[in-house]
């Protein structure tokens, strides 16, 4: 007797990591009473939400580990501030707590419209989609009047290292930011053209991953550049 | 998902199960922003005031990030512990690892490299300055 069988007897669950996923079909032999029980072997490979979703979080994981070399680079370069203006001189706490509001509204106006392109009802997730780009795109105004505002100050990225590698830092998080939004638009006249089809909603599913991840990368960015910035 | 399909609405409920996925969603979603936004005026309390001790300020608001990454990645990415979430928590342990070391490892082979200097003359060292300014 088969492997699957006698385990399948013990344990109605059997396989909860899904290990036998690779064998689809390869179990016929069996009556359909005890179909359930086989586990996700029966169903052959991942669907293909699944498939893109696990890639693009490799691409988000792999993305985060490029931020950290980057954090690493303004952690080392904090103090290297060539007699210019230190961390604790330049930043706006409120500001930043503005912003960080902005990044959270937005987040969670993205699941709702995800919730809501999940249901295939257009004129909440494009509603929903509106108001992500709108928190999104004040955060990215915030930002960039920072931006200006350091640099009109003699605070710009050639002043000193430490101020390099701020602008490299948070810029980048920005540049993302604005990729994130120029996606946005892109997805909201896909979804308006083309419907709640199986391609668009991965891309929903996609775009979305990559909105929540900005959040998880500006949590790491608000506590390291700016509270602990402004505490020295 | 899958009950969604079927249509909810015609089946009984077992006590405590949702009435519909919208609900559920829309909850889940909610208490992750409110569990965030917590933390985050957590963080920005204890950075602006000066009622805590000093030294353990630092590593309170590092413990506080880390805990609002693990709500936005529950709530928001829907990364959990569960059997079909497997592949995802390995590779999200995986990219952890890897992030630890370009960061840890960056910051004590510097403060090595700095605390191993020559002694150098002043109008050098302002080029050079890595110490705290």
């Amino acid at each position: 007797m088969s492997d699957a069988v006698t385990r399948a007897d013990h344990h109605p669950h059997h396989d909860p990591h899904k290990l036998g996923r690779a064998h689809g079909g390869g179990h016929g032999h069996h009556g359909p009473d005890t179909k359930h029980t086989i586990g996700a072997g029966e169903h052959g490979p991942a669907s293909k939400r699944i498939i893109v979703g696990y890639g693009f979080w490799i691409f988000l994981l792999s993305d985060i580990i490029m931020f950290s070399a980057i954090f690493a680079t303004y952690a080392v370069l904090h103090g290297a501030t060539a007699g210019g203006p230190t961390s604790a001189q330049l930043f706006d706490l409120s500001n930043v707590a503005i912003e960080t509001g902005c990044l959270l509204i937005s987040s969670f106006i993205c699941g709702l419209a995800m919730i809501a392109a999940h249901e295939r009802h257009m004129l909440w997730t494009q509603i929903g989609l509106v108001f992500t780009g709108l928190f999104g795109l004040a955060f990215l105004v915030l930002e960039l009047r920072e931006f200006a505002d350091m640099i009109a100050h003699g605070a710009g990225p050639q002043r000193s290292a430490f101020l390099s590698s701020f602008f490299t830092l948070v810029g980048c998080h920005g540049l993302h930011v604005t990729v994130g939004l120029l996606w946005l638009g892109t997805m909201m006249a896909q979804v308006w053209a083309k419907g709640f089809t199986q391609p668009i909603q991965r891309r929903l599913l996609c775009f979305s991953l990559f909105w929540h991840a900005l959040d998880i990368i500006w949590v790491a960015l608000f506590t390291i550049v700016y509270l602990l910035g402004a505490g020295q | 998902m899958s009950s969604h399909d079927q249509g909810v609405y015609e089946e009984d409920l077992a006590p405590g199960d949702e009435h519909s996925q919208v609900l559920a969603g829309v909850r889940g979603y909610a208490v992750g922003l409110i569990l965030a936004t917590g933390l985050t005026a957590t963080s920005f309390w204890v950075a602006a005031t000066h009622s805590l001790w000093g030294p353990g300020v630092p590593i309170g608001l590092c413990v506080l990030a880390i805990a609002q990454m693990g709500i936005h990645l529950a709530f928001f990415l829907h990364i959990t512990t569960g059997p079909d979430n497997t592949n995802n928590v390995l590779a999200l342990a995986f990219g952890v690892l890897i992030v630890f070391l370009v960061v840890a490892g960056s910051l004590w082979i510097m403060a090595n490299m700095n605390a191993n200097m020559m002694p150098m003359p002043m109008n050098q060292m302002t080029n050079l300055q890595m110490q705290h300014g």
